[in-house]
């Protein structure tokens, strides 16, 4: 399980920046500036002399708050979507997944951008637009898995008891369905944390000066031949990040489903 | 007949949804065209004069109509930042976006397609180990930060290719492809990742079936039963997934025409957004949009096409 140690080193990184990191991320010390790894600080300064290190750290929570909030958002809302079509059927299912397809056609970046025109920059306006993206994904996921749960034994047995369709949806199809939403989820969160770097990287995420991934690559852009680490330490842990996340989701789902 | 009726109908439906959503979206935003032409120091005068010019006080519906009205007979409006018609606009930015994203799908299906058959073919051997790594790598990196590992290598250090910009189809072909390929190679990686992933799963699904043991029972070489029998069997997963990743495509593009400062239409929204030019930004979403809805539009169709068993129904 690799992919469960990157993302428990992860997230232990991000909660410990919460209460301690090497230097205050924001302290610029210019006499200082672009100093390279162990030379200054483990991880060298940036072109304000901030320390990389603790950037990165506060960056990792920063990362994980909005991915874990966008894939809470919008796992919570595509799942009921999707168990409420499969128990529904009917015009609202088809209703429900044209709508899922609409939302799924406009790319996050650009749902983002729209967004983040009214919501103004910053973590709720991330949140939403991740989220938004989210929901037809789930909604896709758990309609295929509730539709198959639907059509075993213990529903038929529920429904001749006179149990209601909520009931049965609540009681025996989410609980049967959990493990597929919770494979998602870990999957979703990797691409949540891509789109969370793409939008602060065009400077759609947080405002400055709360450090992400995303914008500390983008100031890196200028100094490419000059400090090369402040191109490649972010793009490292977004990576590692990611792949954390698909490979624990990966893993999970063999654990669920030894059959494949 | 029907069935290819009934789906171009669902296509325009879900066109006309999108259309609305967008534009309902806009227009709930803070701010409207008038107010940011004018600045804020223009008289509540002035400012009702430049609305009324711009049909700004008519309601809601007659301007989603007249926009719709515009669309349907070619005319996107104006924008106000390049002062010129966005239509052409788009069309201009087009021709960069449109070969940016060409070069790149056929990078990754000319690397994933070979590389995954291989891997289903050879299981658990080097070519399966391999796609493994190039599928989980190529998913987690993301392509702006491949498109800056590419410059800092390529261009700050080796001084091979140039390290942004665009010179233009006037400039030659080949200078303009140049300019292209590396943000090609960067947007390609993501795409190459799922692909050789998808296409690994699929040969493997399709060598189970009966007809690859029949041809294995005539007597047919691996190689034949693998690109012959189980590839084309294997394309309707590949392509269900191609057209799926054009939204990702679309967003990559933005990232990547950004860093490599291409005058594309990546560029062109984020552009418009910095600049409140709200009318491009609605079209160039729209455009986005509809062009990913018709891909996959296309895909459908292109199943019919690869599957004879699903044309049953014309």
């Amino acid at each position: 399980m690799i992919g469960a140690a990157i993302v428990g080193l992860l997230t232990a990184v991000a909660l410990l920046s919460l209460i301690w990191t090497p230097l205050s991320p924001a302290k610029m010390q210019i006499v200082h500036k672009l100093q390279p790894p162990l030379s200054h600080g483990l991880l060298g300064t940036d072109q304000f002399g901030r320390d990389v290190l603790s950037m990165l750290m506060v960056g990792s929570w920063n990362s994980l708050s909005i991915a874990i909030g966008a894939v809470a958002i919008g796992g919570a809302l595509g799942s009921m979507l999707g168990i409420a079509a499969a128990a529904i059927r009917g015009p609202f299912e088809s209703l429900a997944m044209r709508a899922c397809d609409v939302v799924f056609a406009i790319p996050p970046i650009l749902s983002a951008m729209m967004l983040g025109a009214f919501l103004g920059q910053g973590r709720v306006m991330a949140i939403v637009a991740i989220a938004t993206f989210m929901i037809p994904v789930f909604a896709r996921v758990t309609l295929a898995s509730a539709t198959q749960a639907w059509s075993r034994d213990y529903v038929l047995a529920a429904r001749a008891l006179g149990n209601t369709r909520l009931a049965i949806s609540l009681r025996h199809v989410l609980p049967n369905i959990m493990d597929q939403i919770i494979v998602q989820a870990s999957l979703q969160l990797g691409l949540a944390i891509l789109t969370e770097a793409g939008l602060s990287f065009l400077g759609l995420g947080l405002a400055p000066p709360a450090p992400s991934w995303g914008r500390m690559l983008a100031d890196a852009q200028t100094y490419l031949g000059l400090a090369p680490w402040l191109a490649i330490l972010p793009g490292l842990c977004i990576a590692l990040a990611v792949l954390g996340f698909n490979m624990l989701g990966d893993g999970l789902r063999d654990l669920f489903d030894p059959r494949d | 007949m029907t069935i290819l009726a009934r789906r171009l109908a669902g296509l325009l439906v879900t066109l006309l949804v999108v259309s609305l959503l967008i534009f309902t979206v806009m227009d709930l935003m803070p701010g409207d065209s008038a107010s940011i032409m004018l600045g804020t120091s223009a008289s509540p005068d002035t400012s009702a004069a430049m609305r009324h010019q711009l049909g700004l006080d008519l309601p809601l519906a007659l301007r989603y109509g007249h926009w719709l009205a515009g669309i349907v007979t070619g005319d996107l409006g104006q924008s106000y930042t390049y002062g010129v018609p966005v239509a052409g606009l788009i069309a201009e930015r087009l021709t960069v976006t449109l070969p940016l994203a060409l070069i790149a799908v056929l990078l990754s299906l000319a690397f994933a397609i070979p590389l995954g058959a291989l891997a289903a073919s050879h299981r658990g051997g080097p070519f399966d180990r391999l796609a493994s790594v190039v599928s989980q790598i190529g998913v987690a990196v993301p392509a702006f930060w491949m498109s800056l590992l590419l410059i800092m290598l390529f261009s700050t250090t080796l001084g091979l290719m140039p390290s942004g910009g665009f010179p233009g189809w006037d400039a030659g072909f080949w200078a303009a492809i140049e300019a292209l390929l590396m943000p090609a190679v960067a947007l390609a990686l993501p795409q190459a990742g799922v692909l050789t992933r998808v296409t690994r799963a699929a040969v493997l699904s399709t060598m189970h079936e009966d007809f690859i043991r029949t041809a294995r029972a005539k007597g047919l070489s691996a190689r034949a039963v693998l690109w012959r029998h189980a590839m084309p069997n294997a394309l309707i997963p590949i392509l269900t997934v191609l057209g799926l990743q054009a939204t990702f495509l679309v967003a990559g593009a933005v990232l990547v025409e950004n860093v490599f400062n291409l005058p594309g239409l990546g560029r062109l929204a984020f552009q418009a957004l910095s600049q409140r030019d709200l009318i491009v930004m609605q079209d160039v979403v729209l455009f986005f949009t509809a062009l990913v809805i018709i891909i996959n539009f296309i895909v459908d169709l292109a199943y019919l096409a690869i599957d004879p068993r699903l044309r049953r129904g014309i």
